[in-house]
């Protein structure tokens, strides 16, 4: 029996003269939650919907719970479950009419719909409001149902497309709880986002840019890994203005603002924090603070996207 | 099957929620009834007329009382003078003037023939053609009347031959204008209500992204197909039921034919309209976008050539052939057929044949083209 739950090879999708995506492969181990990284447009959506059997590669083939998603679409379907980007249960619909209708396309039985509804209910905190027509329910509600509507079959693999998109961040967070319990439970989760807060909490990650793959490994990997230089993290009086004193200065390998706060990564980190109080005092920037972190994973990807659009260039 | 059974109820649920849709599918057709019934007919009674009566004896003065008994015709104006007629047609007021010369009642008394003049606002030539007919006829009349008098007076022994026609019309004997367009209504809301609200049915999921959410689900092509048709030919035979009822029972038109075999003709009917509403879902991105197709390339050029508002033997030839294109046309014949004359299938077993040719291309094309957008 393969550990691996999905598998993809050198999988294209063209739309017309666009590579939407260009020729990817990557695994995903069972029981693993992965994460999908990119910024909108990267191709992250159009895999997604790949794997799922909604669109037909141009190219290339990939095996979904050991099935074939060009010649076995029905069986990767009934083994699936899929939660668009769009919230796409039936707003005119109550949450009990939603999931017995799912349940029934599924070809659940009676007594299975009626387990797994009370199921859905406890998990997505909406006990007592059955009869409530979906459109009425808040954010974080109905994603938890619409989760819930894709997962009634208890599928072994389960695709989520930017799932958290618009949800208010206690939201987010018990969301990330139910796929945290799901996962233990041996689910493959494949999910794509671009929160890069959320993608600390994927096993493994991939990140897509203009639809090939620039980077691959655990969140701890990819942090240690691809950035070798110190990144100092530097507040001052007008950070556009130190923005620009700070690009292309011989020491400085990148510089990108986070918020009201600047992360340069220097050459050297004694060096770099020297320069920088000369540049600003000289310029008559006031210096707030100056201290080295830990990159985060965003400073990550910036990174390589950075190389990403230089290689190409 | 118990799949398609699923979407089915999933599909009258919604129906049931969209109080907007629900009263389109079912009181629309009544209303539509009620209004077609009552205003799209060409009978015509009561034309305002102006008189100029120049001649003013007794004798034009029971002239005139002919038009006003006949029930076709009011005064709505008496003038002196020719030239005031003018004024009138041309500000609507009137649509036909009768003008009686000066010696009107001179001629008729000396055995001359007298003459009077009509004139009518061919502005609306329908109207002004029957207008003339009406008024033809009971100049007519009134001049045989004159004949058979004086033939009676002088006491002539030779009776002058004449020609009286004696006219019976068949199946609409009154020649009631609505008996003829109420079984044409029927045909109308069954296009319109199934080929609508199939198209918009399908394009509201993927405008909502639950269509999406049913691609991945194990649904097959087929039972996704069925599921979305049954529940509009289902609202069809309930339409077609109750249109019958109204039409029978309220208009009282005359319902010759068999209930049954225009429930299963109007099945071959639906056939083209669900798979022209499948096409337009297949083309349409938005609900209106699919409201716009539906009116504009079906709903106006079926009913302009259908035969329903203008007959068909008044077309220019050309454009008699491009009608035998529109499927509407056989199912209009069909309807209309069964309520007035009461035939059956072997009357109508070309036109039949005609629908379920259009029927089962329509329909395949428009599944096809939507199993290809399926993926």
């Amino acid at each position: 029996m393969s550990q691996i739950a999905i598998d993809v090879q050198n999988l294209t999708k063209h739309f017309g003269k666009f590579k939407a995506v260009d020729n990817i492969n990557f695994t995903v181990e069972k029981g693993e939650i992965f994460g999908f990284l990119g910024a909108n447009g990267a191709g992250k959506s159009t895999t997604i919907r790949m794997l799922c059997g909604i669109l037909e590669p141009t190219e290339g083939t990939a095996k979904v719970g050991g099935y074939d998603i060009n010649t076995q679409t029905e069986l990767v379907k009934l083994n699936i479950g899929y939660m668009s980007q769009k919230f796409s249960l039936y707003e005119d619909l109550t949450v009990e009419e939603n999931i017995s209708f799912f349940g029934g396309v599924y070809g659940l039985s009676a007594d299975r719909i009626r387990d797994r509804a009370k199921w859905v209910m406890e998990m997505a905190g909406l006990k007592g409001r059955e009869k409530s027509l979906t459109k009425t329910l808040a954010g974080g509600w109905k994603q938890r149902l619409a989760l819930g509507c894709a997962i009634l079959h208890e599928p072994k693999i389960v695709f989520l497309d930017e799932p958290t998109s618009g949800v208010d961040p206690i939201s987010r967070r018990v969301f990330w709880e139910l796929i945290n319990q799901l996962s233990e439970q041996g689910v493959t989760i494949l999910v794509t986002t671009h929160y890069l807060d959320e993608a600390e909490y994927c096993n493994d990650i991939i990140l897509i840019n203009a639809g090939k793959i620039i980077a691959n490994g655990s969140p701890k990997i990819l942090k240690s890994r691809q950035i070798t230089y110190p990144i100092l993290e530097v507040e001052a009086s007008d950070v556009v203005a130190a923005m620009e004193l700070l690009r292309n200065k011989p020491w400085v390998v990148e510089v990108s603002l986070f918020g009201t706060y600047i992360h340069a990564g220097v050459r050297k980190e004694e060096e770099g924090k020297i320069e920088i109080q000369k540049l600003f005092s000289d310029s008559g920037i006031k210096l707030k603070r100056i201290e080295r972190i830990v990159p985060s994973l965003e400073d990550v990807f910036l990174h390589l996207l950075e190389e990403d659009s230089k290689r190409t260039k | 099957m118990k799949t398609i059974i699923h979407i089915i109820k999933k599909e009258f649920l919604q129906i049931r929620r969209d109080k907007r849709m629900l009263a389109l599918s079912i009181l629309a057709p009544v209303i539509q009834l009620v209004l077609l019934g009552y205003a799209a007919t060409t009978d015509i009674r009561d034309i305002p007329m102006l008189l100029v009566n120049q001649d003013r004896s007794s004798v034009s003065r029971e002239f005139v009382n002919q038009f006003v008994n006949s029930g076709y015709f009011v005064i709505k104006e008496t003038v002196d003078s020719p030239n005031q007629v003018d004024e009138f047609i041309d500000n609507g007021h009137v649509w036909l003037a009768l003008i009686i010369p000066p010696d009107f009642s001179k001629n008729i008394e000396s055995g001359k023939v007298a003459t009077v003049q009509l004139i009518a606002d061919g502005s609306d030539a329908n109207s002004a053609n029957i207008s003339i007919g009406y008024a033809s006829q009971i100049i007519g009349r009134y001049s045989q009347a004159i004949i058979l008098n004086s033939s009676v007076r002088a006491q002539m022994q030779t009776k002058p031959g004449k020609v009286v026609p004696e006219v019976r019309v068949w199946f609409n004997p009154e020649l009631k204008s609505r008996n003829f367009m109420v079984p044409g209504v029927l045909a109308m809301v069954l296009m319109i209500i199934t080929m609508t609200l199939t198209s918009l049915a399908i394009v509201k999921e993927r405008e909502n992204g639950t269509f999406e959410q049913l691609i991945v689900t194990p649904i097959k092509p087929y039972q996704l197909i069925l599921g979305k048709l049954l529940p509009f030919v289902i609202i069809g035979a309930i339409d077609v039921a109750l249109v019958l009822v109204v039409a029978r029972f309220w208009f009282v038109v005359p319902f010759r034919g068999s209930v049954l075999l225009i429930f299963g003709l109007s099945g071959l009917f639906v056939l083209t309209t669900l798979g022209l509403g499948l096409f337009v879902s297949t083309i349409s991105k938005t609900q209106q976008q699919a409201m716009m197709t539906a009116q504009f390339f079906f709903f106006m050029p079926f009913i302009f050539f259908s035969g329903f508002t203008f007959p068909i033997e008044n077309m220019p030839q050309i454009i008699q052939y491009l009608t035998y294109i529109i499927p509407l046309r056989y199912y209009i014949v069909i309807v209309r057929g069964i309520f007035l004359k009461g035939v059956g299938v072997a009357e109508l077993w070309t036109q039949a044949l005609a629908l379920l040719i259009f029927g089962v291309a329509i329909l395949t094309l428009s599944v096809m083209r939507f199993r290809k957008r399926l993926g």
